[in-house]
């Protein structure tokens, strides 16, 4: 039967430096749809819950979904599926760019990549024809020269890769790929370092993918990509502002976290707002592969150069949170975190917390090399980036390992405003009650986008709900996630579902791969991959109180601006989503397990 | 007097913020109707950070802020 699977896979072992090809298991990428299920489905049955994540144990999944490479819109994504150094739990970062689909093109579903190679080497895909080249002359390169060096030496590839930072298994570095595009989170560029792997190109004669049925396909393609160009959000919003237009709505509901989240209101927010940008530093949009929403960004720089720009999240971290409102200077924090290869949301996250360490006494000027980290300081943001992707210095490594550890080094991890050790993005979960829920629930930590509930709560998408209050804020909590894992396992764009919801999903999936899924069969899908993931993270040793929020954001009150007054209603809502969930103290009993279709991990309970 | 901000499409042609004499009564859509702001347009109205509605009536000294339909994430 012909489906939008390519049916193959390929391991590299590193250590033997053996290259083989396996089928896809069809009952799995069924019953896990690809990506992010079908991809930590694997990971556990290898055995890698209980490794240590940097070791030559630890596996590196690049998994494709069905969508990916077909012409369903926003279908170019690929995740990078591994367990996670950052929180010792399961990480699955999700990327852009065209680097997935050519992956696809080039037959390939995943890459699982494991051992360790003694010397630095990279990885040429071309079709079928796989080759390790050595790396050692581009081993200290950075992220773009390193695409500019190999693009050339294998003409029409794309080319992924690692920067300074996950050479030095820097806990929160990225891998980068096409420029700008980013699998950012949960430090998968420090396993990739540890692998000695430093980047794989591919290249592939083939432009499609063919689905299970073609008209069927052709027919759901045209009605999503109607349903996204008619979309206010989809069709203009996200193309004109970015995700940076978010600055001012969430500023001026009094949620965008301010000094390490002392504070939740900015008042030069508008300094840095996608409106501002761009009026002053856009140049134009640009988008991933066969997406017609693009919402990427390239901005010029104050020495004129042309790069990609920033999106929401480091637009906060860097201003907001950093007490900072120059965006030339987030302009250029975000693009050296590209250079680089660390996560643009956890690094100026961390340069956050860091500020708070300066200001409360922690950190002095003997350790910061002539760059104090000052409030607001444009020169700090900069540098201390920069010094974290390269290992500069002491401080410079311990803070390039993420906020956790560096505020625990110095006796305050509350100071830390993390979950499960990753950095919490850009809202106030005190003044927006659902999104605390999926913060404190996410199986790869602090993160937004599992359960995106700002949506409803703030954007009104796809109805508006009231921000301040708990009610039913579980069920949507938990359907929000749910449907995010279907999206991320098919290979699609999240911010596709401002416009589309499970039915065209299920119509999409069905096309393409020859299932029959309805709306209740595909949210289960979701449900199971939520289920999976969370028994990985038992096996992982996780424990209920790392389903925790940070004392401040949870315990305390917002202290200015509109939303001031506010706290946090974990305490009431987590207990709510458990039962919703058909969880015990965090973790699926036996009868959910059954009931999902995962009866085999039972035993891990 | 209230304190009405625009924001993203909002701003083509008109001021960012601008200052509007206070008259008991007001409600939002005497905030739009001047500024030539359709009321299909407004996706979020926020008075004093709180989502409202346009019929809302509205306080002397009110922070009011205006939304075409955006997203991100
Ligand atoms: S919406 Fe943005 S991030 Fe998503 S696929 Fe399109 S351009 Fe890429």
């Amino acid at each position: 039967m012909v489906t939008s699977y390519n049916g193959e896979v390929l391991r590299v072992n590193l250590t033997e430096r053996a290259i083989k090809v396996e089928p896809l298991d069809m009952d799995k990428a069924v019953k896990y749809i690809g990506g992010r299920g079908l991809g930590t489905r694997i990971l556990l049955d290898e055995g890698c819950a209980t490794v240590d994540p940097l070791s030559p144990e630890n596996k590196l999944i690049y998994i494709t979904g069905p969508m990916t490479g077909t012409a369903v819109p926003t279908g170019g994504r690929y995740m990078v599926v591994t367990k996670s150094p950052l929180t010792g739990m399961i990480a699955c970062s999700n990327s852009g760019g065209i680097w997935g689909a050519i992956l696809k093109y080039a037959g390939w579903d995943a890459i699982i990549v494991e051992g360790k190679a003694d010397t630095p080497v990279y990885l040429e895909i071309n079709d079928k024809e796989v080759t390790l080249h050595d790396a050692s002359d581009l081993w200290g390169k950075k992220t773009l020269e390193v695409e500019a060096i190999l693009k050339e030496r294998h003409e029409g590839s794309s080319v992924l890769n690692i920067g300074p930072a996950g050479e030095n298994q820097a806990l929160l570095a990225a891998i980068m790929n096409d420029g700008d595009r980013a699998a950012g989170r949960s430090g998968v560029g420090a396993v990739m370092g540890s692998k000695n792997l430093k980047a794989i190109v591919v290249k592939a004669s083939k432009t499609q993918i063919e689905p299970h049925d073609v008209d069927a396909l052709r027919t759901a393609a045209v009605d999503s990509i109607k349903k996204l160009r008619a979309n206010s959000v989809t069709g203009e919003g996200l193309a004109t502002f970015g995700t940076a237009v978010l600055v001012n709505i969430i500023n001026n509901i009094g949620a965008l976290p301010t000094r390490n989240w002392q504070e939740s209101y900015h008042p030069e927010a508008d300094s840095y707002s996608g409106e501002t940008m761009r009026d002053t530093s856009l140049v134009k949009n640009h988008a991933c592969h066969r997406c017609p929403i693009g919402c990427g960004r390239v901005v010029k720089l104050e020495d004129g150069s042309v790069v990609g720009g920033p999106e929401y999240e480091p637009l906060w971290a860097y201003g907001a949170n950093c007490g900072n409102s120059d965006l030339n200077a987030i302009n250029k924090a975000n693009e050296i975190c590209n250079e680089v290869g660390l996560d643009a949301i956890s690094t100026p996250c961390t340069i956050a917390a860091a500020m708070e360490l300066y200001q409360r006494g922690y950190i002095t000027d003997a350790d910061c090399d002539g760059v104090p980290l000052v409030w607001g300081s444009t020169e700090a943001i900069k540098t201390w980036t920069e010094w974290m992707g390269t290992g500069k210095n002491e401080l410079a490594k311990l803070m390039a390992d993420g906020s956790y550890r560096l505020c625990e080094h110095y006796g305050v991890p509350e100071l830390s405003m993390s979950v499960k050790k990753q950095e919490i993005p850009a809202y106030d979960a005190r003044a927006i009650q659902g999104i605390g829920i999926t913060y404190a629930t996410s199986n790869r930590g602090g993160c937004h986008v599992r359960g995106y509930l700002i949506s409803p709560e703030v954007l009104g998408l796809p109805e508006q709900l009231d921000r301040t209050t708990t009610e039913g804020k579980a069920e949507w909590a938990k359907i929000f996630q749910d449907l995010t894992a279907v999206i991320d396992a098919m290979g699609m764009c999240l911010f596709s579902s401002f416009a589309l919801g499970a039915p065209e999903y299920a119509a999409l999936l069905n096309a393409g791969t020859g299932t029959n899924y309805d709306v209740n069969g595909l949210l289960e899908v979701g449900d199971r991959i939520y289920n999976l993931e969370r028994m990985f993270n038992k096996a992982a040793g996780m424990k209920p109180e790392d389903d925790r929020l940070p004392k401040r954001i949870g315990e305390e009150k917002i202290v200015n601006g509109p939303s001031e007054g506010m706290q946090s209603e974990i305490k009431l809502t987590l207990p709510q989503y458990y039962e919703a969930r058909g969880w015990k103290e965090a973790f699926p009993t036996e009868e959910t397990l059954k009931r999902l279709g995962l009866e085999d991990l039972v035993e891990l309970l | 007097m209230l304190e009405v901000r625009l924001f993203a499409t909002f701003r083509e042609g008109r001021e960012k913020i601008i200052m509007m004499e206070y008259q008991p009564g007001m409600t939002g859509y005497d905030i739009i109707t001047p500024l030539g702001i359709p009321e299909e347009e407004v996706a979020i109205f926020l008075i004093n950070g709180r989502h409202s509605k346009l019929h809302a009536e509205l306080e002397d000294g009110s922070v009011l802020a205006l939304f075409p339909p955006v997203g991100g994430g």
